[in-house]
């Protein structure tokens, strides 16, 4: 009873260095989707190549797909870029990009430059798809499996790590089913 | 004889098109102050310190621009909120709902006081009953020498 004294004080001050450790390592920046394991919001955008055709993830009913959000003026983008040029070169998922309020012109010349992995890419000029899918930063990514069902969000830029260890294996473990 | 008409006509009708232009003013307003009460209780996921109200970071000029929308075709502030948390989550409302994964949250802190209530009651209840306590001063009386010694000092009579 008196060695409860001292152990109670220190097992609830542990319990606090403990929370507090956690919060150290977590991103405040990174909130979680509520859209994960929801079907995905529908869409019909033009493409970036060819404004006069529509795209919409009705399209890839039946995929395993992933839609990364992109945009010319955003910085991280460029971090990210050789990772999915890398990934397309593989052809072990298509990638669709969604050109997040830039202009055609400034999408089209920044893919010249910096290649283009991208199966397609649509245009969302004014950002409502974006709203639609809970995008509040460039770059994000969304892994689509087959019944058009959204399972995983990469929020910021796609590091080596997270393709390695969680987007691909994911990715095939929804094209076995 | 025409002209007089007119302007006696554009008379008449001057009052009840002041008052279309003014009711029209006044629901513009109370739409704005409307929106304004939304968006200071809705968080700009870009800037997480500020409300939608107060920032400028473009996502929340376009989170604004779509409440705003919402807003004009008749929805409540209930269904607008529900319609942003779908996309953002429970995150983007600057008062979180209570629920079972925020009960903590909202109680916890309660919790904590009477947690304090409590050892302060008890510790209380223990001192007054108990007399164990260090203040007030030793359980044992003071053997004969010592209260011989105190005897001594207080008739001021000189140590020895």
């Amino acid at each position: 009873m008196k060695a409860l004294r001292y152990i109670l004080p220190l097992a609830l001050f542990l319990v606090l260095v403990g929370f507090l450790w956690v919060g150290l390592a977590r991103d405040p920046r990174e909130v979680p989707s509520p859209l994960v394991n929801q079907p995905a919001p529908a869409f019909s955008l033009a493409r970036l190549d060819d404004p006069a055709k529509k795209l919409g993830p009705s399209d890839f009913k039946g995929q395993v797909w992933l839609l990364n959000v992109w945009a010319s003026w955003c910085v991280s983008c460029r971090v990210e870029h050789p990772l999915l040029v890398q990934l397309a070169k593989a052809n072990i998922v298509p990638v669709i990009g969604l050109n997040y309020k830039d202009t055609t012109e400034l999408g089209r010349a920044w893919l010249a430059d910096n290649g283009d992995p991208y199966k397609l890419s649509v245009v969302d000029a004014d950002g409502r798809v974006g709203i639609d899918w809970g995008v509040y930063g460039v770059p994000e990514t969304f892994v689509v499996d087959k019944n058009g069902v959204i399972r995983y969000k990469q929020i910021g830029p796609i590091t080596a790590e997270a393709l390695q260890k969680t987007i691909l294996p994911l990715v095939r473990e929804l094209q076995k089913s | 004889m025409g002209k007089r008409r007119l302007s006696r006509s554009i008379r008449i009708l001057a009052v009840p098109l002041l008052a279309i232009v003014f009711a029209q003013a006044q629901a513009l307003t109370a739409l704005d102050v409307r929106l304004k009460n939304l968006e200071e209780e809705l968080r700009c996921l870009v800037c997480q310190n500020q409300t939608l109200a107060d920032s400028t970071a473009p996502l929340a000029q376009d989170l604004r621009r779509e409440v705003r929308e919402q807003a004009e075709l008749g929805k409540s502030d209930a269904e607008i909120k529900q319609y942003l948390v779908a996309r953002y989550g429970d995150f983007v409302l600057y008062k979180p709902p209570v629920k079972p994964t925020t009960w903590l949250l909202w109680f916890g802190p309660f919790a904590f006081l009477l947690g304090g209530a409590l050892i302060w009651f008890v510790v209380l209840r223990r001192r007054g009953r108990g007399g164990q306590s260090a203040d007030e001063g030793p359980a044992t009386p003071p053997s004969g020498g010592q209260a011989a010694r105190a005897r001594a000092l207080l008739d001021g009579s000189p140590e020895k």
